[in-house]
């Protein structure tokens, strides 16, 4: 690797370790301009910078905000080689496509945001249907775009038994194993998850990730 | 705007003053050391031959008052100034001269030795909140001749920061003021750049003890900085009222700088004490009562009417156990410290009146400390609009919107204290899958790591075998051939 790609790829990393997301729009269009495989600046540079925060978040070293503007910056360097991709016919391959909602009269998302920009930043398509949705909609958006998970997140214990519905409608439509569920929110356990028959839980963004990966078999 | 914590009206001030001046001249101040009473007489001052009572005119005192440095810097063993006595800068240190040590597993106070003043010194080196270190416990392993001088000679070793510690007779005195020269490279580098303050007590009421004048004066001539900590305990060695006993803490103070700027105009001192009310039903000294603290807040403001550095021990508690009493007397009473705005605090770590030590304590109290700091940091404009510019095109009415904001991730670390993770912010899960512990459960995991982390400090070989045969030197006056063997706590 020539001495300049080889620096290009540790600046990518660094954008997204600092959450730069102008500075990794400007390297991702160098890239471009360089004749650089846009799925090589995607796997060699912008990914090492959203592993390196997510590891860091997991041992206590980084905090949310870092997360999230790492997360932010991936998204904004993929939108940008992303049409290159497409010209190339190489479409990136996604890890996956998940429709994530809050549950029907619940309207907490922070929780759910995150776990949305962070998958995002970990390669899935994510489509992030927002607060207060009735299950026949999520259902409906997920076969819809052929999604393989659903994140549904519940903030109430008054609200949490909304995802054993979407759970028992899912079943009675014969739509699982096709369609896994992930769920989560503040009082959700794995007890929970369990008794409900979801998918897994985890209790954190970075987790939902790992747990995300483990669904679609690319662990 | 820094927030500030006042109890006393300029017009009650200037009273304890007058009445303190008063006490100087009636009934005056035993002075039951030679030196200082021919000081004084020479002075002019009125000395009665009987009792040693001397009564000492304000015009003396404001003499010494004019000649006493306003601040003075403590020096890290690189030359750095790390600690400002002055204006109303804060800093903390660990307790000092504790005589037990909790033990984490048996509970037990056992008697401290070399290892538990160890211990302590590698735990509160690395621990920020605290920006110098104490001489923290006695090492009962070793001769009385050395237990003062011993303990220097450990944080000396141990430490990289600057140390408050105390001699316990006026021969030690000067073995601690050598040591520290001859650890410098000589006393005139030990003078310009000080490593250490020594504590020095009048006894009340209104005595200047042979022991704590002689003290005074040994150091105001090697120019190395005192703090005196009076110890007036308001209902009994005091009067029962509060004002009563800062007026008096405010005598005992002003006759002691007055002793130590006599023997060197110039010196650094501080006003200090570890002022205290007496438990009428226990006939004890709590050390985590709100009088005590609001004693020591009072002293304090009379200081800076005057200009002068500020000392005083709060953040430690009376409970035996590193319980709730602990967690709530220490906390308190560091933040009523660090917002009367005290150069220096002494005591955190510390139990049981403070007798007894604990390494467990010390992390939590870090915490506590780090609370307080934050707390005088003041709440903060760090944007030209306060809240408009943070609502730009890209806000979408959503919970996170502000996550995703750049400022944010500038700003959470200056507006936001990080604990440790002694401080429990885990969902209910985590908690337990850590093992359900509570804040002692959690401190003991900490100081586990810290003493594991420790690192001694890379020190000049020369000047550890110049220290070492030193002390040797002082242990076999003792009677003792060895010291304890140091290599033995280096995996305690």
């Amino acid at each position: 690797m020539s001495e300049e790609l080889e620096k290009l790829y540790k600046d990518m990393a660094q954008s997204i370790i600092d959450g730069d997301s102008d500075l990794a729009v400007e390297l991702a269009q160098k890239s471009i301009e360089m004749g650089v495989p846009p799925l090589d600046a995607i796997t060699k540079g912008f990914v090492i910078g959203v592993n390196y925060i997510g590891d860091q978040f997991g041992a206590g070293e980084a905090f949310l905000p870092e997360l999230v503007m790492a997360g932010e910056a991936m998204k904004a360097a993929v939108a940008t080689l992303e049409p290159e991709l497409l010209k190339l016919g190489e479409a990136r391959e996604t890890m996956g496509k998940v429709i994530l909602a809050t549950v029907e009269g619940d309207i907490h998302e922070i929780g759910k945001t995150l776990v949305g920009t962070m998958l995002s930043a970990s390669g899935f398509e994510v489509t992030d249907l927002g607060v207060d949705q009735p299950a026949d909609k999520i259902i409906g958006k997920a076969l819809e775009i052929d999604a393989q998970i659903i994140g549904l997140s519940a903030l109430l214990t008054t609200t949490m038994v909304r995802q054993r519905e979407l759970i028992e409608e899912l079943d009675k439509e014969n739509l699982r194993p096709r369609i896994k569920v992930m769920v989560g929110g503040a009082p959700i356990t794995r007890d929970w998850a369990t008794k409900i028959k979801a998918d897994g839980t985890s209790e954190d963004a970075v987790g939902a990730v790992q747990l995300a990966k483990q669904l679609v078999g690319k662990s | 705007m820094r927030p500030k914590l006042t109890l006393l009206s300029d017009y009650i001030i200037a009273r304890i003053l007058a009445e303190a001046y008063e006490l100087l001249l009636r009934p005056g101040i035993k002075v039951q050391n030679e030196e200082a009473r021919d000081m004084l007489r020479r002075e002019g001052v009125v000395i009665d031959p009987e009792t040693n009572v001397a009564h000492i005119p304000a015009s003396l005192v404001q003499r010494a008052l004019e000649s006493v440095p306003r601040e003075f810097y403590l020096y890290d063993l690189h030359g750095n100034p790390t600690v400002h006595y002055g204006g109303d800068s804060v800093h903390f240190d660990p307790g000092s001269s504790g005589i037990t040590m909790l033990n984490p597993e048996t509970l037990e106070h056992d008697t401290t030795e070399t290892e538990h003043l160890i211990r302590l010194l590698k735990v509160a080196e690395q621990i920020p909140q605290y920006d110098a270190q104490s001489t923290a416990v006695i090492c009962h392993d070793v001769p009385k001749d050395i237990q003062d001088s011993y303990r220097l000679y450990l944080a000396l070793l141990y430490s990289k920061k600057p140390i408050v510690t105390g001699a316990f007779t006026n021969k030690t005195v000067q073995e601690m003021i050598d040591m520290l020269a001859l650890f410098a490279g000589g006393a005139e580098a030990a003078r310009e750049k000080p490593r250490a303050i020594f504590d020095v007590c009048p006894a009340p009421p209104l005595i200047w003890s042979n022991f704590g004048a002689g003290n005074l004066i040994a150091l105001a001539k090697a120019g190395v900085p005192a703090e005196i900590v009076s110890v007036p305990l308001a209902g009994a060695a005091a009067p029962v009222t509060m004002l009563g006993t800062v007026t008096q803490h405010t005598a005992e103070v002003l006759a002691g700088i007055t002793i130590h700027q006599l023997a060197q105009p110039g010196s650094p001192i501080v006003w200090g004490g570890a002022a205290a009310i007496f438990d009428m039903k226990k006939g004890a000294t709590p050390m985590g009562a709100i009088e005590t603290a609001m004693l020591d807040c009072s002293y304090a403001q009379v200081a800076k009417t005057l200009g002068m550095p500020t000392h005083t021990y709060l953040g430690a508690t009376d409970s035996k156990l590193v319980d709730a009493q602990a967690g709530l007397e220490s906390g308190i009473t560091a933040m009523v410290g660090a917002l009367s705005g005290i150069n220096m605090i002494s005591g955190s770590g510390m139990l049981d009146f403070l007798a007894c030590h604990s390494a467990e304590k010390l992390v939590i109290d870090a915490e506590g400390i780090a609370m307080a700091k934050r707390m005088i940091g003041g709440v903060k404009q760090h944007t030209d609009t306060l809240a408009t510019g943070f609502y730009d095109e890209k806000i979408n009415f959503k919970g996170g919107d502000f996550l995703k904001q750049k400022i944010t991730m500038q700003l959470f670390r200056e507006e936001q204290y990080l604990p440790s993770d002694v401080i429990d912010r885990n969902s209910t899960r985590q908690w337990k899958e850590s093992g359900s512990l509570d804040a002692f459960g959690r401190a003991k995991l900490r100081v586990k790591e810290l003493l594991a982390s420790y690192r001694r400090p890379e020190l000049d070989s020369d000047q550890v075998t110049r220290l070492r045969s030193y002390m040797l030197a002082l242990a076999k006056k003792a009677g003792i051939e060895e010291l304890p063997k140091l290599e033995e706590y280096e995996t305690a």
